[in-house]
């Protein structure tokens, strides 16, 4: 195995470009050593992304914030107005792992994990987030949405990967809240994940929703039902319970020993309804 | 495999060390330099008993291969007492018998010693999470917390 740490963008693609074998990517190597050391994967190459120009940072950009592919979840969480403008996505990815998984793990790597029960992943989709790949014929722009495409799979190419996730700007009174259920209360894979992002308009209602499901599903899915049945409303009674059927009715989970079908769609439910209400407060909404 | 070349700082001293390139930066600490402090206890993440600081940040150095650790600063057990005098999170574990088997106690202080520093007055809520990567089979946890939290309070007065 060759372990390869270029400090461009445009050394890390030739790298690739130049690689037969099996290459991959290590940012944080929270799940990359894992699988390495388990004998799951054997690479003949990684490249590390780390000492790559511009991959640690956070900047502000067209009212957005981008985000680099190798910057931590603790790096995140320090960032005082990164946490004020996305603080569910900064939720989200604090919620992975331990104090030490934290010094480590990466939004980029969350997602190109490919875990149907990522955490960060969930609160991405919800926020518009889009996902900036390089590879040999430059950079191109991808909504977050596009990027899983099952268990273990994303539709990156081989020659490419992930240099930062953008979270685009948004209008005032707006915010957004991920909320996962896990047995323990640390350090747990979520048995049902859910992010909501959503706007207000000057009157209070609900303008634009966006809400997602983790951990119920092959991978992490939208559900507009969902937003819909928020939309136009404060948020009353009435809409969260159209907003908690929806959720429920979207979520296709599986059984296991972690939590029944009937269980995950309920929590699915429960989940959707009360990330709402925290993004909709967050929001400036007043019930 | 043809081996790195690493250089790196440990515990403040400038380290170079050779290493194959799938080697993780726990394997290079107690086998090659050494350094068997840290411990492997699931190899996986989960346990935290191979704590180490890079930079000033706790990881587990199980899941850091032994190359990343070019030009950072890397920090481990072995660096917390100066000389003969114990760190007083080390003073304090001793005095309130808060290890049975001291299997997890290396990462438990690495950790500790990095949320003291980050938090000089953690509520036991905070030093409870913090620490919730470092798990310990025999103690039942309490005795480390008090230990944890009776140290800051130490630091905070002495300050
Ligand atoms: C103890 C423990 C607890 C955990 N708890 C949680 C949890 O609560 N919630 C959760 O969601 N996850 C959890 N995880 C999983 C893991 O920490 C996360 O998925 C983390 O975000 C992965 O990020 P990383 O930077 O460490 O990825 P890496 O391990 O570096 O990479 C993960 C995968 O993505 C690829 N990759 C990485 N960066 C890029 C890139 N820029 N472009 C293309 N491909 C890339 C890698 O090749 C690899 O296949 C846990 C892991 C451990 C060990
Ligand atoms: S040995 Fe590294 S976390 Fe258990
Ligand atoms: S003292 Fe034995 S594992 Fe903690």
């Amino acid at each position: 195995m060759r372990y390869e740490a270029p400090t461009t963008v445009d050394a890390a693609v030739e790298f690739l470009a130049s690689q037969s074998g099996d290459c991959h990517m290590l940012a944080g190597g929270t799940d990359l050593l894992v699988k390495l050391r388990s004998e799951m994967i054997e690479p003949d190459a990684i490249l590390d992304i780390k000492r790559i120009e511009g991959m640690k940072d956070i900047t502000a950009e067209n009212g957005g914030w981008r985000i680099g592919a190798a910057v931590s979840g603790a790096e995140m969480n320090e960032h005082e107005a990164l946490c004020a403008a996305w603080p569910g996505v900064v939720e989200a990815v604090g919620l992975i792992g331990s104090t030490q998984i934290q010094g480590r793990a990466t939004l980029a790597g969350n997602l190109c994990n490919g875990s149907p029960a990522a955490d960060s992943v969930p609160a991405m989709l919800a926020a518009d987030a889009i996902v900036r790949i390089a590879g040999p014929g430059g950079v191109r722009d991808v909504p977050v949405g596009e990027i899983p495409e099952g268990p273990g799979k994303t539709s990156l190419k081989a020659n490419e990967f992930i240099a930062s996730i953008f979270l685009p700007e948004r209008p005032a009174r707006s915010s957004d809240a991920y909320l996962r259920f896990i047995p323990r209360t640390e350090m747990d894979i979520a048995v049902v994940g859910c992010g909501v992002s959503l706007q207000l308009d000057e009157s209070g209602k609900v303008a634009r929703a966006r809400v997602a499901l983790g951990a119920v599903g092959p991978k992490v899915t939208l559900v507009p039902e969902a937003a819909t049945a928020i939309e136009g409303s404060t948020l009353d009674d009435a809409a969260q319970a159209a907003l908690t059927a929806a959720c429920t009715s979207a979520a296709s989970p599986i059984d296991d020993k972690r939590g029944t079908i009937a269980f995950r769609k309920h929590v699915a439910g429960v989940l959707g309804r009360r990330a709402a209400k925290i993004a909709f407060e967050r929001a400036g909404g007043a019930a | 495999m043809s081996q790195i070349h690493v250089t790196t700082s440990i515990n403040g001293d400038q380290t170079e060390f050779l290493c194959e390139p799938d080697e993780t930066l726990l394997d290079v600490l107690r086998d090659r330099l050494g350094l068997t402090g840290s411990k492997e206890g699931c190899g996986t993440g989960d346990c935290g008993a191979c704590s180490v600081t890079v930079d000033g940040r706790v990881v587990c150095s199980c899941l850091m291969l032994g190359a990343e650790a070019e030009g950072h600063d890397i920090g481990t057990i072995e660096g917390m007492a100066e000389g003969d005098k114990l760190h007083p999170l080390q003073e304090k574990f001793l005095q309130e018998a808060a290890l049975q088997c001291g299997i997890c106690t290396p990462g438990i202080l690495v950790a500790a010693k990095a949320l003291l520093e980050h938090n000089p007055a953690p509520t036991e809520e905070e030093t409870r999470y913090w620490l919730a990567g470092n798990l310990c089979r025999c103690t039942g946890y309490d005795k480390i917390i008090r230990a944890v939290m009776d140290t800051a309070e130490d630091m905070r007065r002495a300050s």
